[in-house]
């Protein structure tokens, strides 16, 4: 039994990966937690560890390809965003050891604050993409990823959703590979993107679009089941097809199908079932990118059914019951929601530093007017939420102190940064940076609980690291403080707020505390070494 | 054979726990598996769920089609009504009745049981107070597990053997303590389906 991100984990371990590189994101932490865990990966000694973002890791994972060496680097969709200049060039240098990027989605936005469909950014960049339907495709499609990475000399996206990453289902585990030794690679300027030689690998990528097509026509992965009843053909992409067989439980399905699990799109396969059927349903999870190049910007060929004409909602994931609507199936009413029940929505956990933080924070503001608080991705963006409302913005990584900055320089003062230790050194840094150089009138509370904790605690980047950043960034030393979240000290933290916030520069609060699901877990493995030495 | 379940309760209550001895006793009784959970954001005390599917066929979707769960299994009162429009007409409502109240407009309790007793199968129970009173304050979702082991389609025993499975590292008392907890859910069902026959 395997999550998706788990079998993912395992098939890049059997397809002989050297190493894995991540930055933490729901829902595709568990790929490299499940790598870090792997005794099998132990044993073979291969690389695993998070890095300070996702362009760290994306470029980590390019010069392993360079050196021969097989590699895996993921991400959620929006760290893909982070990624993308070293993402769209590596199509251009191409890959030498099999580099294959999985970006994890997140339609219906369950965890992140956009649900982009990374199939576009495949085909940006123009590599083929691979979509897995079940947890087994997921193990088995690594292995054949990394195996067309190198036979073609091109990095290879897998995408996949949240509920495909987070459920879980058996999975039937192949004999391993060994690992690539170090080889270079064989065009020696083929990794130097100057302009002339960027134009000459430019040429050789568009030439082989026609492979990567060729491949997708033929792949296992991309199948074209007929039917009798040609009034409807049904298009499906990754996980969709579950959706629609479970629609029939004896699996009669009437109509023709085409299952696409791999592109650039199978334009044969897809011919077949346009021309043999009067109409196309496409169902996609994400947005409509197989919809809309079908249905062309004039949509004069057939009706083409899908989330563009109201077939199925434009918005949000797919069901088995959204799916079964547009098959034009109808659901018996089932029992509405009790009015008495009431939200739940997540919060800082009962001892959470934050909460502490953010407390004084409100309170060291009241004397100014409102809607000054430039927030972050984290725990902490949670203090949007009553009780606390205590935040105006949360972007994206690394947001909260280059908008800060934007406010400020338009002479809104004083205005206030929230960020978390690990996102501080994903992407704050340079912000900060910008911030000392243009004197902008800011002040940046770095909230330190050592731990990258939204994603379930994992090791930050920043740890012990902080004010020896800011002051190398240039902050003042005298503008620097570290503080303890706690209200035993409310008297001695109002006073530093009040004076840095009214300060007109950069100021760095570190409020340190760790975080209390760390230190719990922390405890609970010394009790249980205790208890181990105890009994021998 | 196919069994639809929803597990829900307050991120943090561990529902996992039950998923996976359910899992493992689905494992060994040779059905197919798919269980669909909740990382991230929400498991910081807001809602959370599972979809738990076995089968004696492949299973396609890992989320249950509205209206055809067999059963919701839940660790909290009012977050066993939230799913109700996935529960087939037939289906059982399972619950342990003790509230985690983390919202200020958290619902009279009395409220709460008439909407659970409306549902024609259901059963609520105090497993909080009766783990404790049996001294494993720990083990009420092996109870509530318990009162739900009559409907699962797996063996008793099979469901037995997956606790000791999943608890072996705790050690023999661990174990014990939650085969019993279990024995207590289960017996407590039986009960109320003795008592609904006859009445």
């Amino acid at each position: 039994m395997l999550l998706g991100d788990e079998a993912i984990a395992q098939g890049a371990i059997d397809a002989g990966i050297s190493g894995a590189y991540a930055y933490p994101g729901t829902p595709s932490t568990e790929i490299m937690e499940y790598i870090m865990n792997s005794n099998d990966a132990k044993d073979k000694h291969i690389r695993t560890g998070w890095s300070a973002n996702e362009k760290t890791a994306m470029e980590a994972a390019l010069g392993m390809s360079y050196a021969g060496k097989r590699v895996l680097v993921s991400m959620k969709h929006v760290g893909l965003n982070v990624a993308a200049d070293a993402f769209i060039n590596s199509a251009i240098t191409g890959a030498n050891g099999g580099l294959v990027i999985l970006a994890a989605d997140d339609p219906s936005m369950h965890s992140s604050q956009n649900e982009q469909d990374s199939r576009f950014y495949g085909r940006f960049a123009m590599i083929p993409i691979l979509e897995p339907s079940s947890q087994q495709e997921a193990y088995d499609m690594m292995i054949y990823a990394f195996d067309i990475s190198e036979k073609f000399e091109i990095p290879v996206l897998i995408r996949i959703a949240t509920r495909l990453a987070h459920s879980r289902a058996g999975v039937e585990q192949h004999t391993s590979r060994e690992q690539n030794e170090i080889r270079l690679p064989s065009e020696p300027k083929q990794f130097i993107l100057l302009p002339a030689n960027a134009r000459r690998r430019y040429k050789l990528l568009l030439r082989n679009q026609a492979m990567f097509e060729e491949a997708s026509e033929k792949s296992s992965f991309n199948v074209y089941f007929d039917g009798s009843d040609k009034s409807l053909g049904i298009i499906t992409c990754g996980i969709a097809y579950n959706y629609l067989l479970e629609n029939f439980p004896d699996r009669d399905i009437p109509n023709p199908i085409l299952k696409i699990d791999q592109y650039p799109i199978p334009r044969n396969l897809v011919e077949k079932i346009y021309y043999s059927c009067d109409e196309l349903l496409i169902l996609e999870d994400g947005y409509p990118l197989v919809e809309e190049l079908l249905k062309g910007f004039l949509a004069t060929g057939k009706k083409i059914k899908g989330r563009l004409d109201g077939t199925l909602p434009r918005d949000g994931e797919l069901t088995p019951n959204i799916v079964g609507k547009a098959l034009g199936k109808e659901f018996e009413e089932t029992r509405p929601i009790p009015e008495i029940v009431k939200g739940r929505p997540p919060q800082l956990c009962k001892g959470c530093p934050h909460i502490y933080t953010y407390e004084a924070l409100n309170d060291s503001l009241l004397e100014y007017t409102r809607g000054r608080v430039f927030s972050d991705i984290g725990c902490y963006t949670l203090g949007a939420l009553e009780p606390f409302e205590a935040i105006n913005t949360c972007v994206d990584m690394g947001a909260s102190i280059t908008m800060a900055k934007g406010a400020a320089d338009a002479g809104f003062t004083p205005a206030v940064s929230v960020i978390g230790d690990s996102t501080f050194t994903h992407s704050g840094m340079t912000g900060l940076l910008d911030a000392v150089n243009d004197n902008s009138s800011i002040t940046v509370f770095i909230l330190d609980n050592a731990t990258t904790a939204m994603t379930g605690g994992q090791k930050s980047s920043a740890y012990g690291k902080i004010e020896d950043i800011c002051m190398a960034l240039g902050v003042g030393k005298d503008h620097i403080h570290v503080i303890d979240p706690l209200p035993k000290h409310h008297d001695v933290n109002m006073e530093i707020f009040k004076k840095e916030i009214a300060y007109e520069g950069v100021s760095v609060i570190i409020p340190r505390r760790e975080c209390i699901q760390t230190v719990a877990r922390r405890l609970k493995m010394a009790k249980k070494i205790k208890e181990v030495h105890a009994t021998k | 054979m196919k069994r639809d379940i929803i597990l829900s309760g307050v991120g943090g209550q561990g529902i996992l726990s039950i998923a996976n001895v359910i899992g493992l006793a689905a494992i060994e009784a040779g059905l197919h598996i798919k269980q669909a959970e909740v990382h991230g954001m929400s498991q910081r005390g807001g809602d959370v769920q599972s979809n738990l599917r076995i089968s004696d066929r492949e299973i396609a979707s890992d989320l249950i089609p509205k209206g055809q769960c067999d059963m919701i299994l839940s660790v909290e009162p009012m977050e066993s009504l939230r799913y109700l429009p996935m529960l087939a007409p037939e289906g059982w409502l399972i619950t342990n009745n003790k509230p985690f109240v983390n919202i200020p407009d958290y619902p009279e309790m009395e409220d709460v049981m008439k909407e659970i007793e409306s549902i024609p199968n259901n059963i609520a129970i105090d497993a909080d107070r009766l783990a404790k009173e049996m001294g494993s304050a720990r083990s009420a979702n092996m109870i509530v597990l318990g009162a739900a082991s009559p409907y699962l389609g797996i063996e008793i025993k099979v469901l037995e053997n997956a606790i000791k499975k999943l608890f072996k590292s705790k050690g023999e008392n661990v174990i014990n303590l939650n085969l019993k907890a279990f024995g207590m859910g289960k017996h407590i069902a039986e009960k109320k389906a003795d008592e609904t026959v006859s009445s």
